[in-house]
């Protein structure tokens, strides 16, 4: 079984778009969508008989008011601004915690002489179990303002892992989340092969060298698709040079179609119609399990 | 001399667990006196980050010599190494088919 | 006035709005680049750098002549950031989130030492200043950045926050406290889907908002009927123009070079103005 990452740096370059005809390509795959922030694979691969798991994950304090004696240290030991003070009618300070802020680190715990905060481990969002006509896909959400530390990707992926091993898969498919933190480090650890799908922009460029950068780091083998190439032919030149001088093989392009947004509007896959967008996705994909296989 | 696998079983015929950090417990074999000891480790399961980190102190704590797992990420592998730990990385599905194919089974 | 552009979804057009916005505002502009995992604003605002300093936050060190090998530190670090062997105390920076968490010592072994988290350049182009942070690879304490680079907001003129995509901590700080928040989305289902969220979480930070849609020809009407529904007002929309994705492409904004975009943008300000 080998494990395909696609990530991109920059948001937006088309990582779900290229994951989802993959998935249609691959035969005998597990597909999971570690962008657990903005998951948009399911919008494509239209999961069905979903088992849905509660995610609880960290710790949030909460001070109970009965017991507060307003004594102020909390608030001046907290250093995640995540302590509110404020003044009741009767002039009493009142203290309480921002749910949103909170890191969970027990801190006001500590330095409370009073007993008054309780600690409890909240659920921070879910993760899935779905059958799809592409293979069994693992997926997840995290509630708005949930923590993403990367501890739900990280969960997804020992699922689609365990999954993609029960099943004798050949591929495990991940599409990754945008950025360089937590999440997106959670995503690449253990993979194969990495595939960075980029834009010809500088901000795709500049995204492109900050995401090889981590990949290094973790010495994974990275491959990088350009999206949209024709956009900007010269960008996408020198896009390929700086990927060769990161150490990174290019393993082709895929050209611009005004008609792409409307065919994922209509909720369809790219490769699973005519035209030369879907023979540039199909021939990327065809170098890229040719690597993913030696 | 005390082995460690990481497992969720308790026994030598136990799957080696694929990732060294989500361990649910760690299994010691000591090669002198053959006994088995288990270490539970899923009080460090529900960290969000560094489950490796704090799943090689868990174990290092308990004195091993040899650690065998099939992955080991850089930070764990610092942690066993400052505890004087050897690391030893294995294909093998089993605890005992591990212990097969490495030689473990000297004193 | 401080406003911020944001966006559940990555790529729809944030830094774009957010860095024309700054070149056709008439008052002084401070640009507030606060996707530090991948700052993009200094592409489209250019001039000169006028200064540059290092972020960093509190990281234990441990005084091995008075450490007992109690492992009380490393009981309460919830990151695992401190590990307690039985001959040393290893520190594991890149995990700490710098919660003060030192003072748990029994022994007063644990001092401090700052640790690079990111860096904040300082770009000046005639009226607007561009203040940048950029995360130092492999960090994980994005919030605190971005709670470094809006120090810089300016009590004069306008304040422009570029946010991180997302409805995650990083997104979280960066919107937080300003006056109206422009969620810029794409008229597709993964616009729609992300841009819910979007509207949910300022809903629960109770943000004053509006959409605006980008590539606003390209695909259904299903962000429109939401905005519709829900009373959302849209700001404005910019359609799919491949003058725009080419001069993105380059890092050039587009109200300098086609007069029609200065107008709208302009009138994108009027709105947000009116709406505040």
């Amino acid at each position: 079984m080998k494990e395909l990452v696609i990530i991109s740096g920059k948001g937006g370059s088309g990582k779900t778009t290229v994951s989802a005809s993959f998935a249609s390509l691959a035969k005998n795959s597990v597909i999971s969508d570690c962008d657990v922030d903005a998951p948009n694979m399911h919008i494509l691969m239209k999961p069905e008989k979903t088992l849905t798991h509660d995610f609880h994950s960290g710790l949030l304090a909460e001070i109970d008011q009965d017991k507060c004696t307003s004594c102020g240290l909390c608030y001046e030991y907290c250093r995640f601004d995540a302590i509110d003070k404020s003044t009741d009618k009767s002039g009493k300070t009142i203290y309480r915690i921002d749910e949103l802020k909170c890191e969970g680190c027990s801190l006001c715990d500590y330095v409370c002489q009073a007993n008054a905060i309780k600690l409890s481990t909240p659920k921070r969002g879910v993760w899935m179990e779905s059958d799809t006509k592409y293979g069994p896909m693992i997926h997840a959400l995290l509630d708005a303002g949930g923590e993403n530390s990367g501890k739900l990707v990280s969960l997804v992926k020992s699922k689609a892992r365990v999954k993609a091993r029960d099943d004798n898969a050949d591929v495990l498919l991940v599409d990754g989340p945008p950025g360089v933190g937590c999440p997106v480090i959670a995503s690449i650890s253990g993979a194969d092969l990495l595939l960075v799908v980029t834009e010809p922009t500088q901000s795709g460029k500049h995204d492109m060298e900050r995401v090889i950068h981590l990949a290094d780091s973790f010495k994974m083998r990275v491959a990088v698709c350009i999206n949209k190439w024709d956009i900007n032919p010269e960008v996408s030149a020198e896009i390929d040079r700086v990927a060769k001088e990161n150490g990174a093989m290019s393993v082709g392009r895929i050209r611009y179609d005004r008609s792409v947004p409307r065919i994922l509007s209509e909720g369809k896959i790219i490769v699973e119609q005519d035209g030369e967008v879907s023979s540039d996705i199909k021939q990327v994909w065809r170098d890229v399990s040719r690597t993913l296989k030696s | 001399m005390k082995i460690a696998f990481p497992t969720a079983g308790d026994n030598l015929n136990s799957v080696i667990e694929g990732v060294f950090g989500r361990a649910k417990s760690f299994l010691i074999f000591d090669t002198e006196t053959k006994e088995i000891k288990i270490i539970d480790n899923t009080a460090n399961l529900s960290a969000a980050h560094g489950v490796g980190i704090k799943s090689a102190e868990t174990v290092s704590k308990a004195g091993i010599d040899v650690m065998v797992c099939m992955n080991c990420g850089p930070k764990a592998q610092d942690v066993l190494e400052s505890a004087d730990v050897k690391i030893i990385v294995t294909d093998e599905s089993t605890i005992s088919k591990a212990i097969e194919k490495h030689n473990l089974n000297k004193v | 006035m401080l406003i911020a552009i944001a966006s559940g979804k990555g790529g729809t057009g944030k830094t774009t709005v957010a860095c024309n916005l700054a070149r056709i505002a008439k008052t002084p502009v401070t640009l507030l680049d606060c996707d530090v995992e991948e700052p993009n604003d200094a592409f489209f605002i250019g001039g000169d750098l006028i200064d540059q300093t290092d972020v960093s936050i509190e990281t234990p060190s441990v005084n091995d002549q008075l450490c007992t090998k109690c492992g009380v530190c490393s009981d309460f670090c919830k990151y695992n950031a401190i590990i307690t062997l039985p001959k040393k105390v290893i520190v594991y920076d890149e995990m700490c989130h710098s919660c003060g968490g030192w003072i748990v010592c029994p022994h007063d072994a644990i001092t401090t030492n700052p640790k690079k988290l990111g860096e904040i350049s300082i770009f000046r182009n005639g009226e607007t200043t561009l203040v940048q942070g950029q995360l130092k690879i492999g960090n994980v304490m994005s919030p605190q950045l971005i709670s470094s680079v809006k120090k810089h907001i300016s009590v004069n003129g306008l304040n422009i926050i570029d946010a991180p995509p997302g409805n995650t901590c990083p997104a979280i700080e960066a919107v937080d406290g300003v006056d109206y928040v422009v969620l810029v989305t794409e008229p597709t289902p993964f616009g729609l889907h992300d841009l819910k969220l979007s509207v949910a979480l300022l809903e629960r930070r109770a943000l004053r908002f509006g959409v605006m849609i980008n590539r606003s020809d390209i695909g259904d009407d299903g962000v429109e009927k939401f905005c519709d529904a829900k009373g959302i007002p849209i700001l404005a929309r910019i359609p799919n123009d491949m003058r725009i994705a080419r001069a993105y492409s380059m890092g050039d904004t587009v109200v300098q070079s086609i007069p029609e975009y200065a107008d709208l943008f302009r009138q994108l300000m009027s709105r947000i103005e009116g709406n505040a």
